[in-house]
This record gives C-alpha cells, sequence and structure tokens, in this order.
C-alpha cells in the first residue's frame, strides 16, 4: 500500500495523524479510501471529480499531470502539495 | 564560436541567435509597433487613491469631446463568476482577476483602472480622461504587511475570510490564507540544538523592471471573434484569461504574441486586453493601449514586500537540526501572494530533520502582486541564508562548509514532503569553494566577502512543437513559446541535434493561438526544459517518418533485386532496419543502400509528401536549480552606499544546451538581485501614493554599476530530459540579496534585516 503523508494543512482533518498506509492503484482511489478514514478530506482535495486547483500530488518526488487518474505504486509516497508556478 | 563535444555536434555550442538581426536591426515587431487600419488608440483612467469606493462615474462628457469614439467602465464587462480557475501558471479567481483589470464597487490601490477612453488619437484619449467624474468616497488604506494583518486593520474586502490551515473560517481579515508545512518535530530539534539563531527580516516591494511596457492591441470584428497582439509571455495565458473575463469560449480569441521586451514573470497577468477588447467592440475599430513607465509601476504586479521571522538551531558540530520559519507576504490587492512557493524553498537548500514553516498571504493597498523570477524565494533566502551565515559565525565555522555539511542530496526531504530527485547543490558548493575567488584573501578597509545559496523548483507544463522539413533539407520548427532569453535558439539546437543536421538548418518561429497545439507560459525556467523535451520528439517523430518511407523505397527496391528468387521471402527491410546518424539513413542489411536528410527532404514529393514532426510534451523529471553565490563588496562608512567589487555566480544548469545564454541569464538574475538588495523599493507616502514610479527615482543598476558577473557552469544532467536540461533563469536571483546582506556584515560587523540595503539604510545600522 503506498504511504499518504497528510501535510499540516491536512492534519486538522485527520487529527494529527501525519503518515498512513493506503491501498489504491490511483489517486482517485487513494483520496476515496482516505475520504473513509478521515471524513471530508476528500472535499478539501477534490472540486468537480478532479483535483482542486490550488492541489498538486507528488508521486515519488514526481508531480503528477494525469490528475485523479494517475496511477499510484505499491509502495509510493504520495504528498498533496500547493501547486509550483514561476516567474 | 565554442567547439562542439564529442557527445553532441550542436548541443554546448554557442552559435548566433535566429532573431538577432531583427533585433539589432529595429526590425523585430513589438506590441508597440502594431498599426491596423482604422486603429484607435486607448487610455486608461486610474485611481488616484489607493483605497475608496467609487459612489458614481459619469462619463458623458468625456463622450462628447470629438475624435472619442467609446468609454467604458466595469458596467461594460460581463459580472465574472466567483469561482477559481487554472488560467495561468496558477489557480486564479476569475471574479478578483477580472476586478483587477477593472475596478468594481471599490478601487484598492492607487493605479487601479476604473475607466478607459478609445479616441482617434492618444492626445485626445487623454484630454478625455481628465472630462470623465468620478466620485469616490476614501477610505484609510493599509500598506504594510504586518500592519493589515491587525484585527483592526481596514478591510478590503469585506466578504473575504482567513482560510486557516486549508479550512474556510468565518473571520473577516485581510490575512486570506494561513498554510503550514511541518516535518519532524521542530521543539525537540531545538533543545538538541547548542547554538539557536532567531532574526526577523523585511524586504520591500520591487518591480520586475522590464524594459518594454504592457501592450495590446485588440480587434473585435464584426463576426463575435476577437484578435489580440500583446507583449505577453504566453499567448495561451491570455487567451484564457481575456476569454474568462469577457464571458467568450477560448474558439472565439485569438491571441498574438509580438516580440516582447523582458517580463520576468511580470507578463503573465492581463491588464490592458480585455480593456481594449471592450473598447473595440464598442468603438466598433481596432484599439490599442500602451501602458507609461508611470501605470507599469503603479498598475502592474511587482514582486511583494515581506515580513520574515526565521529561528535555526545546529548543534556544536556544524549540523542544522531545527528550523523554523513565518513568512508574511503582502499579495497587493488581491489574494495570491507567493508565500507557499517562498515557504517551500525557504530551507531546501538544507537536509534538517526538524523543521516548520508558516506562510500568510495578506492583502494591502499596493498593485496585485504577480510573479517575479523564482517568486518567493528571494526574500526568502534573504532571512535563511543570513541566518545560516550567522550560525556559521558563532559554530566559528566557514560558511560554505556549514552549508557543505548541511547541503541537501538525492533522497532528502523537502519541508513540504517530497524528496529530491539527484540535484547539484552540493556541486555548486564545492565549486565555491575551490574557486579562485573564494580563495583569493580580500585585503583594504570596509570591505567584506558574503556567500548564500538558493533553491528553485523550476517547472514542466504544456508545449507543443511541429517541425516541417524543407525540401532543400533544412527545417522549419513552429512552436508557441515566446522568446524572452534565446529560447528560440535553445529549442532548434535541441531539435537539429535530435534532427543530426546545423543548427543553422532549423529556422525556429513563434506563432499564436491560432498557430499550434497548446503551450504554457514562458516561465518557470520551463521553456528550454519541455518546448526543448517536445522539439526532441518532434524532431524523433520526422526521423521516424523518413526511416519508414526509406524503409519502403528499399524494400520495394529488393523486391526487384530479388524478383523471383526465393530468398526474398527472408530478406524484408522494415523501419527497423534503417539506422540514422549524423545526418545519413542506413540500411542495416545492405550497406550499399544509404540517404542523406538531404535527400530524402529531396525527393519527399516522390517518397510520400510533405513531412512534418509533430510532438507534444508535459513533461515529468523536472530538474530542481540550486545556486551559490560569492560577492565581495565595500561599504562608503560617510555614506552608507555599498559598491560591489566583484561577484561570482555558482550554479547547478544540467546540460547548458547554449552557454552563452545559460551564462546570460545567470548574470541577469544576479543584476536583478543587486538591485533587489541594494537600491529597490517601492516608497509609499501615508495616503498609499508611491513616490518614485519612475527609473529616475526607482534605482536600478546599470552597467556603470557593477562589475562583470562570473559565472560558473556546474553541469549536473538532468535526468528526467534527453539532454540534461535544467530550468536556469530563476535560481539566479534567489542568493544576491542574502550574499550581498553577508558582505556588509563582513565589511561593517552590521547585520542587515532589511532590504534594500541602500546607503541610508546601512548608514543608519552604522550609526547605531
Amino acid at each position: 500500500m503506498a504511504i499518504v503523508f497528510l501535510s499540516a494543512m491536512l492534519q486538522p482533518l485527520t487529527g494529527g495523524v501525519s503518515q498512513v498506509r493506503v491501498a489504491g492503484r490511483t489517486i482517485r482511489t487513494i483520496i476515496n479510501n482516505l475520504e473513509e478514514r478521515f471524513p471530508g478530506i476528500k472535499d478539501r482535495l477534490l472540486q468537480d471529480g478532479d483535483l482542486r486547483p490550488d492541489v498538486a500530488v507528488a508521486i515519488d518526488g514526481e508531480t503528477a499531470l494525469d490528475g485523479v487518474a494517475e496511477p499510484v505504486g505499491e509502495d509510493s509516497e504520495v504528498h498533496f502539495i500547493p501547486p509550483i508556478s514561476g516567474g | 564560436m565554442a567547439e562542439a563535444t564529442a557527445e553532441y555536434k550542436v548541443i554546448g555550442t554557442r552559435p548566433i541567435r535566429p532573431d538577432g538581426a531583427d533585433k539589432v536591426t529595429g526590425r523585430a515587431v513589438y506590441g508597440g509597433d502594431m498599426r491596423l487600419t482604422g486603429m484607435l488608440h486607448g487610455k486608461v483612467l486610474r485611481s488616484p487613491h489607493a483605497h475608496a469606493r467609487i459612489k458614481s462615474i459619469k462619463t458623458a462628457k468625456a463622450e462628447a469631446l470629438p475624435g472619442v469614439k467609446a468609454v467604458i467602465t466595469v458596467q461594460d464587462f460581463p459580472v465574472a463568476e466567483d469561482r477559481m480557475a487554472n488560467l495561468g501558471e496558477m489557480a486564479v479567481n476569475v471574479k478578483l482577476l477580472s476586478n483587477n483589470v477593472i475596478a468594481a464597487d471599490k478601487v484598492l490601490y492607487k493605479g487601479h483602472a476604473v475607466a478607459a477612453v478609445a479616441a482617434t488619437s492618444p492626445h485626445i484619449a487623454e484630454e478625455a480622461l481628465g472630462l470623465i467624474e468620478v466620485e469616490y468616497e476614501v477610505l484609510p488604506p493599509v500598506l504594510h504587511v504586518l500592519d493589515a494583518m491587525k484585527d483592526e486593520a481596514p478591510l478590503l474586502h469585506e466578504t473575504m475570510t482567513t482560510t486557516e490551515l486549508g479550512q474556510k473560517t468565518d473571520k473577516h481579515s485581510n490575512i486570506a490564507n494561513h498554510m503550514r508545512f511541518l516535518l519532524g518535530d521542530p521543539a525537540q530539534g531545538f533543545r538538541e540544538a547548542d547554538v539557536v539563531i532567531e532574526r526577523e527580516f523585511d524586504t520591500a516591494t520591487v518591480h520586475q523592471g522590464y524594459i518594454e511596457p504592457h501592450n495590446a492591441t485588440a480587434l473585435w470584428n464584426e463576426d463575435g471573434h476577437l484578435y489580440i497582439w500583446t507583449s505577453t509571455q504566453g499567448a495561451f495565458v491570455v487567451q484564457r484569461q481575456a476569454a474568462e473575463i469577457l464571458g467568450l469560449p477560448v474558439s472565439q480569441v485569438s491571441v498574438t504574441p509580438c516580440e516582447i521586451g523582458g517580463g520576468f514573470g511580470g507578463k503573465i497577468s492581463v491588464y490592458l486586453e480585455p480593456v481594449a477588447a471592450v473598447l473595440s467592440r464598442k468603438a466598433g475599430r481596432p484599439v490599442k493601449i500602451i501602458m507609461s513607465r508611470i501605470e507599469e509601476f503603479e498598475a502592474t504586479g511587482p514582486t511583494p514586500a515581506s515580513h520574515i521571522k526565521v529561528k535555526m538551531g545546529a548543534k556544536k558540530d556544524g549540523r542544522i537540526v531545527a528550523a523554523e520559519a513565518s513568512l508574511m507576504y503582502e499579495a497587493g490587492a488581491f489574494p495570491g501572494s507567493p508565500v507557499g512557493a517562498g515557504c517551500m524553498c525557504i530551507f531546501s537548500p538544507y537536509a534538517i530533520p526538524n523543521m516548520q514553516v508558516d506562510g500568510y498571504d495578506v492583502v494591502v493597498n499596493k498593485p496585485k502582486t504577480a510573479a517575479y523570477r523564482a517568486p518567493g524565494a528571494t526574500n526568502a533566502a534573504f532571512a535563511s541564508e543570513t541566518v545560516v551565515d550567522e550560525l556559521a559565525e558563532k559554530l566559528g565555522m566557514d560558511p560554505l562548509e556549514i552549508r557543505r555539511l548541511n547541503g541537501a542530496k538525492e533522497g532528502d526531504r523537502r519541508v513540504d514532503g517530497p524528496t529530491f530527485p539527484r540535484i547539484g547543490y552540493l556541486e555548486t558548493v564545492h565549486a565555491a569553494l575551490e574557486h579562485e575567488h573564494y580563495a583569493t584573501p580580500l585585503t583594504g578597509p570596509n570591505r567584506g566577502r558574503g556567500v548564500a545559496s538558493g533553491f528553485w523548483f523550476n517547472v514542466g507544463f504544456q508545449s507543443t512543437v511541429v517541425i516541417n522539413v524543407n525540401a532543400d533539407g533544412t527545417a522549419s520548427l513552429v512552436e508557441g513559446s515566446t522568446d524572452i532569453g534565446g529560447t528560440r535558439a535553445s529549442i532548434a539546437m535541441q531539435a537539429a541535434e535530435t534532427l543530426g543536421i546545423p543548427y543553422e538548418d532549423v529556422r525556429p518561429t513563434v506563432v499564436g493561438t491560432d498557430g499550434i497545439g497548446f503551450t504554457d507560459v514562458t516561465g518557470g525556467s520551463r521553456t528550454t526544459f519541455a518546448t526543448g523535451y517536445a522539439a526532441h520528439e518532434a524532431a524523433l517523430d520526422v526521423v521516424r517518418q523518413m526511416k519508414e518511407r526509406l524503409a519502403r523505397r528499399w524494400d520495394s527496391e529488393m523486391e526487384q533485386e530479388f524478383e523471383g528468387q526465393a530468398e526474398r521471402a527472408t530478406v524484408r527491410i522494415t523501419p527497423d532496419d534503417v539506422t540514422y546518424a549524423h545526418g545519413a539513413f542506413k540500411c542495416a542489411k545492405d550497406a550499399g543502400k544509404s540517404m542523406t536528410f538531404k535527400d530524402v527532404a529531396a525527393q519527399m514529393a516522390r517518397m510520400g509528401g510533405p513531412i512534418t514532426g509533430r510532438a507534444t510534451s508535459q513533461p515529468r523529471g523536472v530538474g530542481g536549480a540550486f545556486a551559490t553565490h560569492i560577492v565581495d563588496v565595500e561599504v562608503d562608512p560617510d555614506t552608507g552606499k555599498v559598491t560591489i567589487l566583484r561577484y561570482t555566480a555558482v550554479q547547478d544548469v544540467g546540460r547548458a544546451i547554449h552557454p552563452s545564454y545559460v551564462e546570460g541569464q545567470i548574470q541577469g538574475g544576479v543584476v536583478q538581485g543587486i538591485g533587489w538588495a541594494l537600491n529597490e523599493e517601492f516608497v509609499y507616502s501615508d495616503s498609499g501614493n508611491m513616490v518614485n514610479a519612475s527609473f529616475l527615482d526607482y534605482r536600478m543598476p546599470t552597467t556603470l554599476d557593477l562589475p562583470m558577473i562570473e559565472t560558473v557552469l556546474e553541469e549536473v544532467p538532468n535526468p528526467g530530459h534527453p539532454y540534461g536540461v535544467r530550468g536556469v533563469g530563476e535560481v539566479p536571483i534567489v542568493p544576491p540579496v542574502a550574499a550581498i546582506a553577508n558582505a556588509i556584515y563582513k565589511a561593517t560587523g552590521k547585520r542587515m534585516t532589511h532590504s534594500p540595503m541602500s546607503p541610508g539604510y546601512v548608514l543608519s545600522k552604522l550609526l547605531e
């Protein structure tokens, strides 16, 4: 199962839990499974079924490009982070 | 001219840029050069107040002035939806974006657009602005982040509530967002530390200072289609933003990017384009608007002023074990400062087990901030790199040695969680330590040497490239990436390398939204990386098609050679049997068969027709960038003036495609950083009036102020790119402010906690 890192921004919803093992082969199923354990987290991460515009996902250090369809490896690290832009 | 390497024939050389002749002869077409039949000239009426409620706007007198063809206010714009949308590099609230383009019920900074006029001459338009009557209820402005954060501060947006750690609250405040990043146990880390340093820093509002002002020409055609010509870092971003603000489908908006005279992040948001469009619709004629320099300062996005607290703790052996920071960034009149990026960058050069970083996005009565080269990172590095310097001093360590001891490397975790891939930070520290500059003693009174490091993420995003093969064996490369810093060359070079033809045989052209697939902005240090990636893929597509055609031709020749023979069944030529190297295709099954790229191009018409390679990219494998800088300064003890004596910038550049342009990017970033460090700031009166809105009074460094900026290119190829490219354009602006502050300390014994370190500020510190 993937290791999902729950940032300080999400911890009000997780009761302070900062890491959790979650089953799922895509970000969509990872988030659905997170929601079962931490109600409300799905709304924080998704909007109209896709990632909110102010949320990015990093899987094993790489920013995911396929939104909720992004595949997740068995032992992947998953982070929900702010999106990065530049000048 | 540099020599080609054994590995590459084109990459790593320094050819002349394709747009060079147009630029040096003045023939390049910028937005200000636009001339359309029947074109009108637009001017924008801007608020004289930093904070006021608009009670009424009367335009009748202006409309009656001969020559005036249209006058518009917010009433001429569709009501924008209050929702987030991806309209550029980042999510943007459509309503707030629209309200920044033209004020709705309130003006939120001096210079905020209130109305606009189109007339037959700029002078008539200017005169008409004076005839528009606006009644304001003037409100108290709030101009500093710490004032704006107070509970009793005047509110810019009465309906805005604070988002606290990701959760909407009911608290009405100028704090739009409070975010936090946490790693390990900082409290425990500080308990274990032998030395703890805690300091507070302020940075001023700074402008990108591009030479060419914002401009836009719009034609709202009778068929309902909107055409825009503009100076922008991304035509598709203008298309999306304009379409959202004007309530149009993107297919109804065509944007052509003109040549661009600098952007540095400041030409991503739209300001004039929707205004010119609405004027054009009302007047029935094309309209051009060009900003004055005063408008640039007062009404476009600078980088935020900030207040930053940093606390760091280290063991006696120099290992940094804990770090905390609070970053309070001014967003300007609308939420959306780069404080998130600042938070994620502030400690990134170091592997620190325990970190907490809090960020506050705060609105104030100043122009809405925009991106500026590594947005948010320079402010942050000024604070953290000064504290690292002080830690080294307290521990009796060399300031570069403490960076080498604690420097981040592959596998180390950033404060926002993800681990680093292969990065070259330690290589930059090693190179700085071993550089002749660092080894040479600095002598003389009032002189000091400082060092600092910096990090920037870089981004990938989306690009499209098309390569058309010409019958003479050359190639036309079509791209959507505005060329700001020589990317026509760096992209064409990658295509040429992959095609196996000379650089001079690839002619790149930048086109607008009707001419190429979606391409994100030239920004985020992404263009040579991501558009270059697409160029490589498009070139591979060309080679693949040529191989297929040659396989068919050579296979048919085999058919003839083996006619009626049994061996024919075993001798077939497929594309896999065609090799390509050094401009020549060869048949692996028949050494006698070969054709050059030029031969194939010349015979395209008889070999299946035109050949066009195409590719889109949204690459992963973005390589973050690190830099370490060394600077020597001399401080005049009587005036506080700081002179830069010598400056060396070391940077991990991945593979330098065109080393001259990489060096140029580094030198440009350093110079902007020096300006930020020593002179540049928006100076406001108490009423919120910027009092130095010209290049005479907003002092940017010139060549007369600076020595040659020496560059050291540490090439640590990025494994995520076929040619090892890392973005190079942004990180060089990150270390200079801190490096100069540390150098001034060495020269004077006074720690700098405010930028700019202008003569007045330095003198005040000397007199303490």
